[in-house]
Formats: C-alpha cells, structure tokens, sequence
C-alpha cells in the first residue's frame, strides 16, 4: 500500500481535499502555517480556491460567506487566531452553516509561545464565541488521524449543517508519519437551503437573526435537539486494556500518544492500567466513562492544560469515581517516566 | 420620474413575509431614512438587468441589517463589518452570481474598516453600496466614523471634535487610491436630481460587475433624520449643506478594467480519486518496490532516536531520511523536529522512532541512539542516553570523547568525509550510512531510496550515493572488534 511521510498539518490539507473541500481561506501563524502552505499549493490544482485573508476574522468571514453557497470549505489557525475566529463561528453556528476549522494549539495565554499546549480546549468544546451553541470537536493523535479525521469532518459538518472543529496541538501538526491516502468523497448530499445564485435558492436566507425572543427560543431549542442527536450518535472514542484496568487514563491529541506508551510499560511492569482517548471531544464519550467507572477504581487524566477537560471527566463521573489529574502548560510535554512515576504512587496509594 | 422610480420594483417582495409585526407592506425604515429609496434604486436596477436570481444580498449589521426582508433574490446576513469578507467567499465560490455588499457607515468604515480596504484592494468583482449617514443609527445615534466635526451624538454630546476623535474619514477618496478597484463615485439622496445621479452611479456599478470589469463602490451621503434630531426635510438639507461641503460628490476613480480575479476557477469541480491521489502523491514514492528488511541487531531493534546540532547542518533532514527508509521497509516511525523561530540560526534537534509496533509517544526523552553533531549537543545530550545505547559523534565537530563508560560510541569525521566527496551538505548522508552499517536496521537500497525521495534535485544524487557508501565504508573498516 503507497505510504506517504507527511507532516500532521500537510495531512489535514490531504483530508480536507479528498473530502470534497475547495475552498480554503486562512492566516499565517506557527505552528498552523503549513497547513496555508499546502492548501495554497494543492487548492488552485483541483480547481478549487485559495486566499490568504488579511485576518483570521476576515478569514472565517470568507469562509461563511463560501459555506453559504454550498462549497466545502475550511480554514485553520491557532489559539491567538480562534479567539479572533470565535464571532464568526458563533454565526456559522447560529446560522447552521456547515464549514471546517482546524485548531493547532500552541502556548497561551496572549501571545505564549509556539510549543505545543491544550489550552484551547475550553474555548473551543465549550463554544468560545457568544451564544447557546456547540460545534462538533475532532481530536487527531496522529498523522493519519489528521487527514482521516479532517476528511470526516466535512461529512459531519454538512451531514448536521454545523460548524466542525479538529482540535490538535503543535506536536502532531509538525510531526511527520507515514499516512496511507483513504478514499476520496464523491457522492455530495443536496442542500436545499443555500443561496448560491440560482432561482432554485433564490428564495433563501442565510441568517442568524430571529428577533422574536419566542422565535429565538424555538431556534435555540431547535439547536439543542441536534446537540442532542450529536451526542447519541457521534462519539469517538479510542480504548486500551481497559476492560481489566484499575485505572483509566485519560487524554487527547498529543498526550494521548504518551499515555499510549505509558500504558505499554505500566502493562510490561504489572500495573493493570487502560488507556480511554477520547476522539471525539464534544460529543464527549460520557456514558464511556460512566460505565468504566463501575469497573475502574480511579480515572487519571493528563492534558497540556489547567485540566480543562478533566472539568468534564469529573462532570461525567458525577462523583461515583476519584479522578486525578496531572498536566503541564507553556508548552511543557509530560514524559512517558514522570506519569509512569505518578501512577507507581496511585497504585501504592490504592493498596493502603 | 420619481414617482416611477418609487413604484415598487419587481426584484423587491410583495409582501415582506420576513418582516415580524403588524405591517408586512411598509419598510422598518423611519419615515424620510435614506436606506428605503437606496433599496428601490437596487432593486429597480436589479430588475432593469434581469439578474434577480444570480444576485445575492448581503445584509450589513447596522438598520440595514433587515435588507433581506425586501429583497427578493439570494440573501445573507453577515457579522459586522464583514460584509466584504462574507461577499468575497461567495462571489470566489460562484463567479456567475451578482453580489451585493450593503453597508452603513459603522459597518464599513468603522469595524469592518480593513475588510473594505482589503476587499477593494484585491479588485474583487462585487458591487459595494456603502450607506454614508454620518452616524450609527441602529443603536441609537452614536458617533460614526464619518460623523461630522461639531456634529452631536450621544457619544460625543458636546459635537465632535478632531482633537479627541479625529477627522471624519472620506473613504471613497481613501480607496480610490488603491490599483484595483474600477469605480468609485459619491453621490447623494438629499433630492430628486441627486436620486437620480445615485440611480446611475448604483447602476453603472452593478454593471461593472455583470461585465467582469472588477470592485465598484457608490458612496451615498443620506439622511438620517431620526439619528440627527431632525425632520425629513430639514435632515436632507444638511445632507446637502453640511454633509457635501466635507464629503464632495462626485467620481473619484472611473478606469476601464477587468477584474484583477475575474477568472477563479468554479466551485466544486468533478475529480477522480486517481486524479486527486496521483496530484498529492505526486511527489512522493510512486514505485511501491519491496525492500528486503535487514535482520537488525538486538541491542538497536525499535530504536528511539534523538538528533541534534546546528542548524543548517541537516539535522532535521538526517531525521526524515531516517524514518522514510524506515516506512520503505514498513516500520512504524515517527518524525518530531523542534520547529519555529528557535531553529533560526540555533541548534535544532528532532526526534525519530522506529519500531516493529505501533507508536506511542514520538518525544524521545531517554534515546536509544544519539546523533551529536556538534560539541554543544554532545554536551547537552549525553547524560540522556540510555544505559548501553549508541552515541554517533561527527568527530569533525566535536573535538572530546564520550565521557560515558555505559554507553556504545561511533566516532565518525562525516564532515571531513562529505567534504571529500565534495558536498559539505551531506554529512547527513554520511551519518546514516554509519547509523545503516553499524545497526543493520536500513538497508543500503532504502536509504538511497529515500535520499531520491527527499532530495529533489538529480545532480546532487549521486554525490548522496558515494556518502552514503562512505559513511557504511567507515564503519565497515572501524568497527571496534
Ligand atoms: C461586533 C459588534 N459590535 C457592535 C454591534 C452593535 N451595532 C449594531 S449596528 C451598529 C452601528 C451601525 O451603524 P452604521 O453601520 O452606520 O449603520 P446605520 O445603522 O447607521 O445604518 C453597532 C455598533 C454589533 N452588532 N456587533
Ligand atoms: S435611525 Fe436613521 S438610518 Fe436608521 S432607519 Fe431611522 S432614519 Fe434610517
């Protein structure tokens, strides 16, 4: 099978392609760029566009106006550049617009640093922008995730009309793996509802505007009543040994990979320890955690973040299980050693 | 004339069906608001064109915000300001539809104030309509960027003044000093005659766009009675009295082109997956030779790898060569650089994994294999490396021993011997003929297969193939026992 080495931001571009994308509208930042790079050099060649935006607010701006005719279209960034998008995702949201933003977080707060970190999680699965929204969170550990997932989520977006988010970090988007190209998407759903110039449509709007509070609850509920349908039918979630485990481990993106190895050696040492990575990080695999937690006797959550989405772990929990959390920010990495170290101490505390 | 002009117009509703309440036949508009008669004027022209059904309607945010209550063709609603961004997304995606930016003066030249620029300066085909009343009407009659100095509003009520607030801002002369765009008039509604200089000037406009010529932008000085405190008559008179003295009618850029993007490709157009995968793959492997995987040595099967030295030295080059013979001989492997401004002219490292399993972690802390290219990663490295793993040490550049007593070494000058081969460059090539030799995890014909992949141009490959066999030569000859 033709393998091919590419960086996680080039395989996005991959995806975003062989998923019927062909629009792409971005702004330069580190540790995103190359994902601009190799939109900007594949875009034009499968007939489709490519603009650098004067800003990411201009950018995620073209990019509703794109989805508002139909097109597939995506844009990317990082957290300084999400905080800017966040408006315009608030509309897309309220307008049910289906569109693609891939998110590779860096070091924050204000301008931080380019290392990688997870402190968008809040910002991005909680709907960072204004309004009573969610928008569907991706979250690749992998080259080939990036360009699988990235793919998937143009399908999510049209099949809900709503904003997809794929939510990596700086490591996956500037590793490189081997990645073997999926299928391309070629049978499109109709949209009935876009404007894009015909007499067909000529009778549609794209709007987020309802005045009327009771029109505007209608729309809410009706938002939520998706939301709802998202969460039964679209959890991802990736699991290791846990049928046996003691203690669940948990993260996402980068870290997960750590925690993949982590597993491997506490397995090779005796420690009965699983790994739960969620793909998907709204919808959150919360009946998942529910049901190891009858199993697991601890959850032990690890993230390059203040533990935002260990916030969820616990909400999932409701209390039935302890949950630990141990991470790091500013770009810091935790290693394979140092949680190992942790969970010596947890399963020393758990036999007293 | 008026009169006709009034009548409504065919691309405008019957009945507003949008519009909530009480009265779906009347406007939202305040009795003597110029934004109703602009409509007309649109939608009349819309009309005259027979374009109704390719143009779409961008409704401002501003108390043209209900623009698609009227409209009856392709409408959508966009955040403030972002008019021109939203129209740019959709005229790139349908080249053939008729796009119309509708925007107050808050809206674009306040918030949205570097869409517009942007817009305008990358000659996109719209039209633009930008509606100059001197003030934020829709929330409530606050001080706009074209607001007049002395002129009272709620944020500036003792009159503006260009001491605190600045100069109001003639857009229309601002962007006709860009390349792109093709036409840019003011005009202004404040009587019948001005009504129908605006009724040509929003006409040419759409024309421009229906021809293909590029960015027009019709500016139009109008009342707003209600924001300023006064009559319908009376507020037209200070459209002309006060507003034309500051903001002069008139064309301010009117050349004959073609639109500097007129000719972007159409939207979703029909690919074959062969297509697609032979564009990406297109340079990449395309043979999907087998390579014979080498038996390697126990001690150095599923290394961890970590790489460093200057920058500019192939360091992260060395990693990638690495782990593509790796996937040639259908390995797992990972490739991490450190990346960003730090590598600029610093050292630079990167992390490799190669294994027979699936990968977890592709950050190396404890190395099976330490590449030191220079003293200053030796020095910072060495302590990291596994107990009884190897350290290669360009002896080149590194000029003391290892001081570990635990741990493998292979010294090798690359430098010295990529010189000799006559390209400095390929040290890297050097050292992975060493790592290849010494370790029996790649093969001769991978690697070369992979330096092919990754060095793009012919004429250094074979310089690559005589360093890479220097660099197994060397080995070969030195290997301690
Ligand atoms: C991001 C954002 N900031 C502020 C507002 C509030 N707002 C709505 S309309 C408007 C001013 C519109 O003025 P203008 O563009 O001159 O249009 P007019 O109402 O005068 O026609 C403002 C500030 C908003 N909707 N969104
Ligand atoms: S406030 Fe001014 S601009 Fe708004 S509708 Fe009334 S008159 Fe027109």
């Amino acid at each position: 099978m033709l393998r091919l080495f590419m960086k996680g931001n080039e395989a996005a571009v991959y995806g975003a392609i062989l998923g019927g994308c062909r629009a792409y509208y971005g702004y330069p930042i580190t540790p995103a760029s190359e994902i601009a790079e190799t939109a900007a050099k594949y875009f034009p060649q499968v007939g489709g566009t490519f603009l650098q935006a004067e800003s990411e607010v201009a950018a995620i701006n073209m990019v509703y106006g794109a989805a508002s005719t139909g097109q597939r279209v995506m844009t990317a960034s990082s957290g300084p550049g999400l905080s800017l998008k966040q408006e315009g995702i608030s509309y897309s949201a309220g307008s049910e617009l289906p569109l693609v933003v891939v998110d590779v977080m860096r070091g924050g707060p204000g301008l931080g640093n380019i290392a990688p970190e997870q402190g968008d999680y809040n910002q991005i699965v909680k709907g960072g922008g204004h309004g009573n929204y969610r928008v569907i969170v991706l979250a690749p550990n992998c080259v080939q995730e990036m360009c699988d997932l990235t793919k998937a989520a143009f399908e999510l977006a049209d099949k809900y009309r709503n904003p997809v988010i794929v939510l990596t970090d700086g490591f996956v988007g500037q590793m490189m793996e081997p990645v073997v190209l999926p299928e391309p998407i070629t049978e499109f759903q109709e949209k009935p509802w876009v404007v894009d110039g015909t007499v067909k449509t000529v009778n549609n709007l794209i709007s987020s505007i309802e005045l009327e509070p009771e029109d505007l609850e209608r729309h809410n509920i009706k938002l939520q009543k998706k939301y709802k349908t998202i969460s039964e039918n679209e959890v991802r979630y990736e699991e290791l040994y846990t049928e046996d485990a003691e203690v669940i481990l948990m993260g996402y993106g980068i870290v997960s990979r750590v925690l993949q190895s982590v597993v491997d050696e506490a397995r090779s040492e005796g420690l009965p320890v699983g790994l739960l990575r969620p793909v998907t990080l709204f919808p959150f695999p919360t009946n998942k955690i529910q049901e190891l937690s009858r199993t697991a006797k601890l959850f032990f959550v690890s993230e390059m973040s203040n533990g935002q989405m260990f916030d969820d772990v616990r909400l999932a929990l409701e209390g039935k299980s302890p949950a630990k959390f141990f991470g790091h920010m500013g770009g810091v990495v935790p290693t394979t050693e140092e949680i190992l170290e942790q969970l010596k101490m947890i399963f020393n505390e758990l036999k007293e | 004339m008026l009169k006709e002009i009034l009548k409504k117009p065919e691309s405008f509703y019957d009945t507003f069906f949008r519009k909530p309440g009480a009265n779906p036949e009347s406007t939202h508009y305040c009795p003597g608001c110029g934004h109703g008669v602009i409509h007309k004027l649109i939608a009349e022209a819309m009309d005259d064109f027979g374009i109704r059904d390719r143009t779409i309607m961008i409704s401002p945010v501003g108390c043209s915000v209900f623009a698609y209550y009227y409209f009856d063709c392709g409408n959508v609603q966009a955040a403030h300001g972002r008019a021109p961004a939203v129209g740019t997304g959709i005229k790139r995606a349908l080249p053939n539809s008729i796009v119309i930016s509708y925007q107050g003066d808050g809206d674009l030249a306040g918030i949205g104030g570097n869409n517009i620029l942007q817009a305008a300066n990358r000659g996109e085909n719209i039209t633009v309509i930008f509606v100059n009343n001197a003030i934020y009407g829709m929330t409530g009659s606050q001080m706009a960027p074209t607001t007049l100095i002395g002129q009272r509003t709620t944020t500036t009520p003792l009159g503006r003044s260009a001491k605190n607030e600045g100069y109001p801002l003639r857009i229309s002369e601002l962007l006709a000093t860009l390349e792109a765009p093709v036409y840019i008039e003011r005009v202004a509604i404040s009587d019948a005659k001005h009504v129908l200089k605006t009724r040509k000037a929003i006409r040419k406009a759409i024309q421009n766009q229906i021809e293909g010529k590029g960015f027009s932008l019709v500016e139009i000085l109008s009342p707003c009675p209600t924001g300023w405190g006064m009559s319908p008559s009376e507020a037209n008179k200070w459209v002309d009295e006060a507003m034309c003295k500051y903001f002069k009618l008139g064309v301010y850029k009117d050349v004959n082109g073609s639109a500097v993007n007129n000719n972007t490709p159409a939207g979703n157009i029909a690919i074959t997956k062969d297509e697609i995968v032979s564009l990406l793959g297109s340079n990449k492997p395309k043979d999907e030779k087998k390579f014979v995987k080498p038996e390697a040595d126990e001690n150095y099967k599923n290394p961890r790898i970590k790489i460093a030295g200057f920058g500019g030295q192939g360091v992260l080059l060395l990693g990638r060569l690495l782990s593509e013979s790796a996937m040639l001989l259908d390995y797992h492997t990972t490739w991490l650089p450190s990346y960003g401004p730090e590598m600029r002219g610093g050292t630079a490292n990167c992390h490799v994994n190669i294994s027979d399993k699936r990968i977890g972690s592709p950050l190396v802390s404890t190395p099976d294999v330490l590449f030191a290219m220079n003293l200053p990663s030796l020095d910072k490295f060495e302590n990291e490396v596994r107990e009884n793993g190897v350290i290669f040490i360009n002896t080149s550049m590194v000029n003391r021993k290892v001081r570990r007593k635990d741990v493998e070494t292979v010294y090798i000058p690359a430098t010295r011997i990529a010189d000799e081969v006559g390209q400095t460059k390929a040290t890297n090539v050097v050292l992975i003929g060493a790592f290849a030799e010494y370790t029996k995890l790649l093969s001769f014909e991978s690697v070369l297969s992979a330096v092919k992949n990754i060095v793009r141009k012919k004429e250094f490959w074979e310089t690559n193939e005589t360093a890479l066999k220097k660099g197994m030569e060397y080995v070969r000859n030195n290997r301690a026992g």
